[in-house]
């Protein structure tokens, strides 16, 4: 299928946004789970509503709260210009924060089941094996939650490439830095002969998608059958 | 010494106030029902979980002392612990499961990668991922696995609760060697009266949650006020043995011990041999005059030492022989008949004796022969089966 060279440039650039967010996610969405998933402490009701609060608030509101935040005149956002000339407005690097910030819930969801599947005797039976809690970690828990690594990363990766109400609340609507797949879609239904763009880039959309599914469906057949339970 | 003196309540009602001392050389077992606490013990012992109150020791080594403030954390504890069910890491081939706590053993190793590896007869399975396994390969696996780590001492929780009894009895000859070839203690939980007689030395008897003897195997297993843990008919007299001849023919083999010889079943262990004989006190009748006209084969004298009414119509009749004693349980019927009273002579005649090996199972085929499979005799029995591992036959 053919694209305009403007519809290449936006499906690059989501692209670019997904696989970044996603590798950015990953370590503390790891984290985030572990605690959620292996720790008791007082107020961690709160602390699972903070993390969740991005997936229940709408996205506008949550691109609202980053441009307040992190934006050139923001709360840290101006310390972040003023100290050292970063800006995230109108940035690729703004449009990959706002699709980490509204994945990052579902993300650590996932990883969460992942962690609670482990059975914690394993764990123990590390330990007593001479191994420390972190070695246990790392030798074991998380080779054995690599499935529910990769359902994380597959779902951080389909809600970035979704992502929009955040992004252009955020960052705008830049073509070239901030105008991801869906943006671009919005951008052609406003245009007079825009229609075709639209279709054009909802079919990448679709094929993005399929493909993905069925690449992480391969790995995690792999990875089930490494770990010995297929 | 290990000495454990804990005490936990958990909030569904559960107490436990366990304190007892075991030797820190050969297999103390933990025996008692389901619920009576013996995994919660060897948790402790491990440190996956922790007492309310007291503490545990392992030599000069303090694991816990909650009134110092000391709680050495499980991979310091150097705790060998073998599970239920064999918890071997999926994602990890049998080679690097066994190896995974000895490069993590830091002091000098005294147990050998083949050795364990020869000792199990786990060679074959290097190769292999945990899932490929038996459940008797798997246990066997999980205990080189522990040994591998260089504990000073070993925690069995019911290691073959898992496994049918085909299996059990594969299993088995490793443990008893494990036993006699190394020199780690093993702290073994169990409830089947059967393993601990074949493995234990000294057996701390649990019910709920409390500690109700502890001690020699020979002693704790002959006390009457056990019967409820024991069970009625599992009560009985414990006395090791040593095999003095075979009689192919008859099939029978003799032992001996303190007070005089036992004529069994064919004995598949080579004159010389210790043996353990079990003899339930249901097992046991008695006789005022030498019995000369009955069946029964083993008869032994001795004095009432004392009688104790039991549940329903028994009553449990202490015989003292000239250096143990024995259990027979009669009927208050009896009793009465027979006059039978402290300090009177008896005779008493032993209808079943149940022989347990108890020596290195190895090398099986130094034997001088393997007895035929045979039905016993109406009057004899042999209880513990004894079955080859494979490639051992």
């Amino acid at each position: 299928m053919l694209l305009t060279p403007e519809e290449w440039t936006a499906v690059a650039l989501s692209l670019k946004v997904a696989f970044w967010s996603t590798i950015w996610n990953m370590p503390p969405a790891i984290l985030v789970g572990w605690i959620l998933s292996r720790t008791e402490f007082p107020g961690k009701g709160v602390f699972d509503g903070l993390v969740h609060l991005p997936l229940v608030l709408p996205k506008v509101v949550v691109g609202y709260v980053l441009l307040i935040t992190l934006g050139t005149r923001g709360y840290l956002g101006q310390y972040l210009y003023g100290w050292f000339g970063l800006s995230l407005m109108f940035t690729t690097a703004g449009a990959t924060v706002a699709a980490a910030v509204v994945s990052f819930p579902l993300t650590v969801n996932a990883i969460r089941l992942a962690i609670d599947g482990v059975d914690k005797g394993i764990e123990t039976a590390a330990r007593t094996l001479g191994a420390s809690k972190i070695d246990a970690f790392f030798t074991v828990t998380l080779p054995l939650m690599l499935p529910g690594i990769l359902s994380g990363a597959l779902i951080s990766l389909a809600s970035a490439l979704g992502e929009f109400g955040a992004t252009i609340t955020f960052v705008s609507n830049v073509e070239g830095q901030t105008r991801t797949i869906p943006l671009a879609i919005y951008s052609a239904t406003h245009m007079p002969d825009g229609d075709a763009m639209a279709l054009r880039l909802t079919i990448v959309s679709v094929i993005l998608a399929l493909g993905a599914l069925v690449l992480a469906e391969m790995a995690d057949r792999r990875i089930k059958i490494a770990l010995g339970r297929v | 010494m290990i000495e454990i003196d804990v005490s936990l309540a958990r909030n569904t009602g559960f107490t436990l106030t366990a304190q007892f001392t075991a030797p820190q050389s050969g297999v103390t077992a933990l025996f008692g029902r389901s619920g009576s606490g013996k995994t919660t013990i060897i948790q402790m012992v491990a440190g996956s979980v922790r007492p309310d109150q007291g503490q545990i020791r392992v030599g000069d080594e303090v694991f816990l002392d909650m009134a110092k403030g000391i709680d050495l954390p499980i991979e310091k504890r150097r705790v060998g612990y073998v599970f239920q069910d064999a918890r071997l890491f999926p994602h990890l081939s049998v080679d690097n499961n066994l190896r995974y706590g000895q490069r993590r053993a830091r002091h000098a190793h005294s147990i050998g990668f083949e050795a364990v590896v020869d000792m199990l007869g786990i060679g074959h399975l290097l190769k292999r991922r945990p899932h490929t396994l038996s459940g008797g390969e798997r246990q066997r696996v999980a205990i080189g696995r522990a040994l591998l780590a260089q504990p000073r001492l070993l925690l069995m929780d019911e290691p073959l609760a898992s496994l049918d009894e085909q299996r059990k009895l594969e299993i088995l000859p490793y443990l008893e060697r494990l036993r006699d070839d190394l020199k780690v203690p093993i702290l073994y939980v169990s409830h089947s009266i059967d393993e601990v007689l074949r493995l234990a030395d000294t057996v701390a008897a649990l019910q709920d949650g409390t500690v109700l003897a502890c001690g020699p195997l020979a002693d704790v297993l002959s006390r009457p006020e056990l019967l409820p843990v024991l069970g009625r008919f599992d009560l009985g007299t414990i006395f090791d043995c040593v095999v003095k001849s075979h009689d192919a023919d008859l099939s029978l083999s003799t032992i001996t011990f303190a007070d005089g010889e036992l004529r069994v079943p064919l004995v598949d262990r080579p004159v010389g041999a210790p043996v353990r004989a079990r003899i339930r006190s249901r097992d046991v009748s008695l006789s005022l005059s030498r019995p000369i006209d009955v069946s029964v084969t083993n008869r032994l004298a001795g004095t009432i030492g004392s009688l104790r009414r039991e549940g329903g119509p028994y009553v449990n009749v202490e015989v003292k022989l000239a250096n143990g004693k024995l259990q027979s349980l009669v009927t208050l019927e009896s009793v009465d008949r027979l006059a039978l009273e402290e300090g009177m002579p008896v005779w008493a005649m032993i209808k079943a004796v149940a022989v347990d090996s108890r020596s290195p199972t190895f090398p099986v085929q130094n034997e001088p022969f393997n007895p035929p499979s045979h039905s016993a005799g109406p009057n004899l029995r042999l209880v513990a089966g004894r079955s080859l591992p494979p490639g051992l036959e």
